[in-house]
């Protein structure tokens, strides 16, 4: 197996504004995404020959696409997978361009979540099954169910280990301010995000991130393409994906510590990107804060920190701006909100101006190599997609 | 010799003090969860009566109420389920009348009697609603009592029995109404429950050649906290020596449930050797004598209705209540669970009415939901049925949610449990005091009402912190 390693190049990105956009539906937001895209590659929707259309509730089959951007006859699949779904398009369509089959691809993943009642519906089988109306509820639970338990388990304190979320919170809306695209672009105090009422113990409101609408869009093609089109194109280093086999809730094994699907993924990319050093040779990273736990978890099982020390890392200011390792450098899900099948594009879009040295206020110094992660759905269910993408030698 | 081979008893948690209903009214009464009704209560009760007993030796399951959630589908195969029973038993509802519960112990006698059945489970739940304010909304309680009938092994055998019934419109519900409706007391009392058990109990006792003092206890339901003094002493009985306490105090008048959750209360009381008559009231009066025997001291390990009521916790704010009998409106769910499916249901009956798991016959692990290829060892399709509604867990970890609930019941508690004995599972806690929940806390398990759907009234296994 040879992967995915400087086969795919991405030349065009596109992202929309994201919040609560009453006055667009899901293909107006596919123009805008796809338009500053073709724009940034200098390409034009005749050029794209295939494409994926990432989406859990805001459309079905490639016809919304083909609809949108009046692509004629051209091959289209929809991507579902849950929070992963726009990692996962992003991944389908890079390897499309890897296999041959075609040049220039178009990865889009749009939702309109504020048209389902502030959230998303659950009018899914699995593990939603309709034999009952027991699990009917968003996620959140689960996610506080692994904060509770992680609580437990290195003995904090609920006041201490509030202060932590309150950091990270804390750090992805400073990062929001400087991101126009954002839903929210204001800072918050650590006492504000203590103090927040509870939205499912022990996730306060700060500790959660929003509810929008959005889209974003990726044009990939081959390296040898990408040098005829632009300088600053990116190589995709490493594409991975895992999808629980429903072993949490089956197995008093699983700690509720970590996420398994993240850890093999992360363990996948790695040995794809010939990473052998996380901490060291990632420069920045956009990894799935749908929750506080949910980023001070990842940091731990992307490798950033030592199993159990996040907390530590937080503390010193490690993912900060100014940190060794940035993460969430836009402000995140925290702060653009949770359209699930956009958000993955959406974090590639930023990592991919990151490497570019397009990023504005929030540009790092160093941003060689960048990583994105997406995790979603319920213990032993969860889906979780990972890209690194880097500069060309 | 015929008779109850085993009983049991269900008392909901909750106690809604009278006084948040009428100012000055005294005690308590015992109110349901959200997420409970009939069948989920008299699920419990027979659960309780069940306690040692091998449940496949169960071929009868008989479920009395007036507060059954269909007009028109059976409750007692819902509560066999519940209570893991097989399936080839006789299972029947009996309705319409509070006297019910009698009824139905009447014909799970008969039927032992006549060698048609060798043990039947005989349930009777009720909540019933009154005029929010009304005289009745005090009385009312909610409870569950459970009587396992059998020829053998028999704590208390029945002796005698003896009917009557009068036509009168004394406590009446049509089918159009969700709260019982009744006449001026003064003649309902006097021509309906007064004259109606008198001349049951007058009836048995001249027919079978019985006197006051032949009994060491007297069982009578009561529509309210004194009338049964009224009649006992018209009766010639002690009220204060051979007269059972009818709970009002602490519990209520639980309609079809009450003469058999007060027996129960009787026989936690009895030794062997006394004579107890029990007798309902209810469109005429069902009027028994059992002899109480050696077994009874066999069959004490029950929770039955002392330790029931003594494990309460207060509910003081009637708006509560009101909420939770869906008087008060709550606030329409954002939907999101479309639509049951009524295959689903039926496909997974197993697992979630019965809350069978199943264990790997290669590996030995239980797991739930069931599983077809081994979550452990990976083996295809070599399971067998594990059943997890009697075993104990611990929670592993919680989350006390405020945005998914039901607005019925805030925060709404979300919990992983590892059974003892092997298997984990994802479910709510009920019954529970925020305060109190942690990781480790011990837990068990109750069958509860999920949210209505379509007309479909789904049930499920909840975690609750184990009543002591």
């Amino acid at each position: 197996m040879e992967g995915i390693k400087d086969k795919v190049a991405v030349v065009g990105m596109g992202c929309t504004q994201f919040g609560e956009l009453w006055d667009k539906n899901h293909r107006d937001l596919m123009v805008d995404a796809a338009y500053e895209a073709f724009e940034d590659a200098g390409l034009e929707p005749k050029d794209i020959q295939m494409a994926w259309y990432g989406s859990r509730e805001s459309g079905f089959t490639g016809t919304q696409l083909a609809s949108a951007l009046k692509l004629e006859y051209i091959p289209i699949s929809r991507v579902e997978n849950f929070c992963a779904g726009g990692t996962d398009t992003f991944r389908n369509a890079c390897y499309g361009v890897a296999s041959g089959v075609c040049d220039i691809a178009l990865a889009i993943g749009v939702e309109k979540c504020k048209d389902h009642f502030g959230g998303f519906n659950m009018d899914i089988l699995e593990p939603f099954d309709r034999s009952m109306t027991e699990w009917d509820g968003p996620p959140v639970n689960q996610f506080a169910q692994l904060a509770t338990r992680y609580m437990y388990h290195y003995g904090w304190k609920y006041e201490d280990l509030k202060r932590i979320f309150a950091m990270i919170d804390v750090k992805n809306h400073h990062n929001g301010t400087m991101s126009p695209k954002a839903q929210f672009h204001r800072e918050i105090t650590i006492e504000q995000a203590i103090n927040a009422p509870i939205i499912s113990y022990p996730l306060g409101l700060f500790d959660a991130c929003g509810v929008s609408d959005g889209s974003a869009a990726a044009i990939v093609t081959t390296p040898e393409i990408a040098k005829s089109l632009k300088k600053d194109y990116m190589l995709v280093k490493a594409l991975a994906l895992t999808n629980g086999a429903g072993q949490a809730v089956l197995q008093p094994e699983y700690d509720f510590l970590h996420f398994p699907e993240a850890v093999a993924a992360a363990a996948q990319a790695y040995k794809e990107a010939g990473i052998t050093n996380p901490r060291q040779e990632i420069d920045c990273a956009e990894v799935h804060d749908c929750f506080a736990i949910t980023e001070l978890i990842t940091y731990e099982d992307l490798g950033f920190s030592p199993r159990g020390k996040a907390s530590e890392d937080v503390e010193a200011g490690s993912f900060t701006l100014e940190g060794d390792l940035p993460v969430n450098t836009d402000g995140g899900l925290k702060c653009f909100g949770h359209p699930l099948s956009a958000s993955g594009l959406r974090m590639i879009y930023e990592i991919y101006h990151q490497l570019q040295g397009k990023a504005g206020p929030r540009q790092l110094k160093k941003a060689d190599m960048g990583l994105v992660h997406n995790i979603g759905g319920i213990c032993g269910f969860f889906n979780c997609a990972i890209a690194i993408l880097g500069k060309p030698e | 010799m015929v008779g109850i081979t085993a009983y049991g008893a269900y008392v909901p948690l909750f106690r809604l003090s009278r006084e948040a209903i009428a100012e000055g009214a005294k005690g308590e009464k015992s109110i349901c969860n959200f997420d409970e009704d009939s069948i989920t209560m008299a699920a419990a009760a027979a659960i309780d009566c069940l306690n040692g007993i091998d449940r496949d030796t169960v071929d009868g399951l008989y479920f009395a109420s007036t507060t059954h959630p269909y007009k028109e589908k059976l409750g007692a195969t819902t509560i066999a389920m519940a209570a893991d029973l097989k399936t080839d038993i006789l299972t029947t509802d009996f309705s319409h009348s509070l006297r019910a519960g009698t009824s139905a112990l009447k014909s799970a006698l008969d039927a032992v009697k006549a060698g048609s059945a060798k043990k039947v489970l005989v349930t009777a739940a009720d909540c019933r609603l009154a005029f929010p304010r009304s005289a009745f909304e005090p009385n009312f309680g909610d409870g569950a009592g459970a009587l396992l009938i059998g020829d053998t092994d028999v704590a208390a055998s029945v002796e005698a029995s003896y009917s009557v019934y009068n036509e009168i419109m004394d406590v009446w519900r049509h089918e159009n109404d969700s709260f019982v409706r009744t006449w001026e007391d003064r003649f309902t009392l006097a021509h309906g429950y007064l004259a109606g058990v008198k001349e049951a109990v007058s009836g048995l006792m001249k027919k079978f050649g019985y006197s006051p003092g032949d009994f060491s206890k007297v069982v009578l339901y009561s529509p309210d906290g004194r009338r049964h003094t009224e009649l006992a002493k018209s009766l010639g009985f002690d009220p204060k020596t051979q007269v059972q306490d009818p709970l009002f105090a602490v519990m209520g008048n639980t309609g079809t449930a009450s003469p058999l959750m007060l027996l129960v209360a009787a026989l936690e009381e009895a030794k062997a050797g006394d004579r107890i008559l029990l007798a309902s009231y209810g469109d005429g009066s069902d009027a028994f004598v059992l002899q109480v025997t050696e077994q009874i001291e066999k069959i004490r390990g029950r929770r039955g209705m002392k330790k029931h009521l003594a494990s309460r916790k207060a509910v003081t704010d009637y708006k509560d209540y009101l909420a939770w009998r869906g008087i008060l409106p709550a606030e329409p769910r954002k939907e999101t669970v479309v639509f049951l499916s009524a295959p689903a249901i039926w496909r997974e009956r197993d697992a979630n009415l019965r809350l069978h798991g199943v264990k790997c016959k290669a590996c030995g692990t239980v797991q739930f939901p069931p599983q077809r290829v081994c979550t452990h060892c990976h083996t295809k399709d070599q399971f067998e049925p594990y059943r997890l509604s009697d075993k104990r867990a611990r929670v592993f970890t919680f989350a006390m949610d405020r945005i998914t609930s039901p607005v019925l019941e805030l925060p709404i508690v979300t919990t992983t449990i590892d059974f003892d004995g092997g298997g984990r599972m994802q479910c709510f806690l009920t019954d529970r005091d925020p305060e109190q929940i942690e990781c480790g806390l011990p837990v068990e398990m109750t069958f509860r009402k999920l949210p209505m759907k379509g007309g479909i009234q789904s049930y499920f296994w909840k975690s609750m912190p184990i009543r002591t």
